[in-house]
């Protein structure tokens, strides 16, 4: 399935500056296998060394964090958005 | 190199990657948060006795411009630290002071980071100040790009507080609500961000900066109290970021020699609603667990915080807890401390008062121990939280005999 996906500033240098490409993938795992075989390098930005997200990313799969769905299986339907984004917050 | 005064890179607390002092906020390598470094030498009690009764007192530990004071900014900090012997005796504590941060411009402790956030923003080339809000850093954002002559531009959840609406569209500013909740409107700004290349977004693309501002409550806790630090405090839980600095700014100042080095115990509250990190302590975990935020305390309801596992640290090695409480709990506390001390709180710190009673009933706190609170914010911009319960007396007829018929002579 095609996706698009937004890439945050600090993994532009990946992209060729590029803020959003294509990738494609039937879970946000193959997505960023999809990335990494594009971009080299850019899935141990994401990934900690055991594979899974890291603690400070925020990775959205349309508007869902994917935290709250199936983490690294949540699925990817075809033309979904996918938002890859520091995770840093206000407030007190 | 921008002139940040003493701080000298950006270092991620993840990893320990090292970058330049720059609009840099999360780490490359690992996308953990960067932090201030510094280089502070001759700093004394006298140099800061010596300085201006706000924030700049303290300019020499902070990431700012030598000159910080005498551009227009809104001056905040250095706020009562109030000996509360009534509320103590109340929860059967021995010593108690509340530090009242609703006493700062824009009656939050926000004006102390964005009093910081936007010198160093400025110094960095930024032209406008913005930021995703849940209403107090939206009210110091508008009033402190006002008084600086800079454009802001603020989001927030549409289901704000009225008070804390008009608090920030009063000063004119760019000010857009938004269809959802706080991390909703985190993430559209931490998207913007990324495409706004001279908006500084306070808490999110100068947030390196912007988070060392509250390391002044410590500063300012510990000065007040005569340079020495409290045996125990207890502070709210948004982010996490003003609980970990607090106990960052404790050990930069035994690290200075500016206080005796002593131990102390950091306190976590938050409200049941969005208790993620009080949720992870008391299950002994260090991964934190976002939620979805259902509380009367909006100002914490931060579902998914930055800094939760910092929080955990700090808390786990100074010996202190994280606790939660209920709406009504919070409601109660309000109105503890008011009736108590005279002291108007906003939703926040009904939490931490209430937390406060919780861990004193719980035997998790020492009540023969000094203890200091933190008041965030003030009671006028959370009205609707206390509306149901704090009524009149009575109505009466003005005459004497209608005032008697009450019973209230």
């Amino acid at each position: 399935m095609s996706v698009s996906v937004r890439i945050p500033t600090i993994l532009r240098t990946y992209t060729g500056g590029e803020a959003e490409v294509k990738a494609t993938g039937e879970t946000l795992r193959e997505v960023i296998a999809d990335l990494e075989a594009n971009y080299t390098g850019i899935a141990a930005r994401v990934l900690d060394d055991t594979g899974k997200l890291r603690r400070f990313v925020n990775v959205y799969v349309g508007d869902e964090d994917v935290r709250f769905e199936q983490g690294l299986d949540t699925a990817t339907p075809a033309g979904v958005q996918v938002s890859i984004i520091p995770a840093v917050a206000g407030g007190c | 190199m921008p002139n940040l005064g003493n701080a000298t890179a950006l270092t991620c607390r993840e990893c320990g990657n090292s970058v330049e002092l720059g609009p840099y906020y999360a780490c490359a390598e690992c996308f953990g948060p960067l932090e201030v470094s510094y280089d502070v030498k001759g700093v004394t009690r006298e140099s800061i006795e010596a300085g201006p009764h706000n924030i700049w007192r303290y300019k020499d530990l902070l990431p700012v411009p030598p000159n910080v004071a005498e551009i227009p900014n809104l001056e905040p900090g250095f706020t009562r630290l109030v000996k509360a012997d009534q509320l103590a005796s109340a929860l059967g504590l021995s010593a108690l002071w509340v530090k009242d941060d609703s006493g700062n411009p824009t009656h939050s402790f926000k004006d102390r980071v964005v009093g910081v956030a936007l010198a160093a923003a400025r110094e960095l080339g930024f032209k406008v100040l913005a930021c995703p809000s849940t209403g107090n850093l939206a009210n110091a954002v508008a009033a402190a790009a006002a008084r600086a002559g800079i454009r802001s531009a603020v989001f927030v959840p549409s289901d704000l507080e009225q008070q804390k609406i008009i608090t920030t569209a009063v000063y004119d500013g760019t000010f857009v609500t938004v269809d959802g909740n706080y991390d909703d409107v985190n993430r559209l700004a931490s998207e913007l961000a990324g495409e706004q290349e001279d908006w500084a977004f306070v808490n999110v693309n100068v947030r390196p900066y912007y988070a060392e501002g509250s390391k002044t409550l410590g500063y300012e806790i510990a000065e007040q109290l005569g340079w020495r630090l409290p045996d125990q405090i207890v502070v709210p839980i948004a982010s996490g970021s003003q609980l970990t600095k607090i106990d960052k700014a404790f050990q930069e100042l035994i690290k200075l020699g500016l206080v005796e080095d002593r131990p102390y115990k950091v306190y976590g509250a938050q409200a049941e609603g969005c208790s993620p990190v009080s949720a992870a302590y008391k299950a002994g975990q260090d991964v934190i667990r976002p939620v979805k935020p259902n509380t009367i305390a909006k100002s914490l309801a931060i579902g998914n915080p930055a800094d939760g596992p910092y929080v955990l640290d700090a808390v786990r090695r100074t010996g202190g807890a994280i606790e939660d409480v209920t709406d009504t709990e919070v409601v109660d506390a309000i109105r503890l401390l008011a009736r108590t001390e005279g002291i108007f709180a906003e939703t926040a710190g009904g939490v931490t008062v209430g937390v406060l009673k919780k861990l004193i009933d719980s035997g998790q706190l020492d009540p023969s121990l000094e203890t200091v609170i933190i008041n965030s914010g003030e009671g006028l911009k959370t009205l609707d939280a206390v509306a149901p319960v704090a009524k009149p007396s009575a109505n009466i007829a003005p005459s004497i005999e209608a005032f008697r018929a009450t019973g209230l002579v």
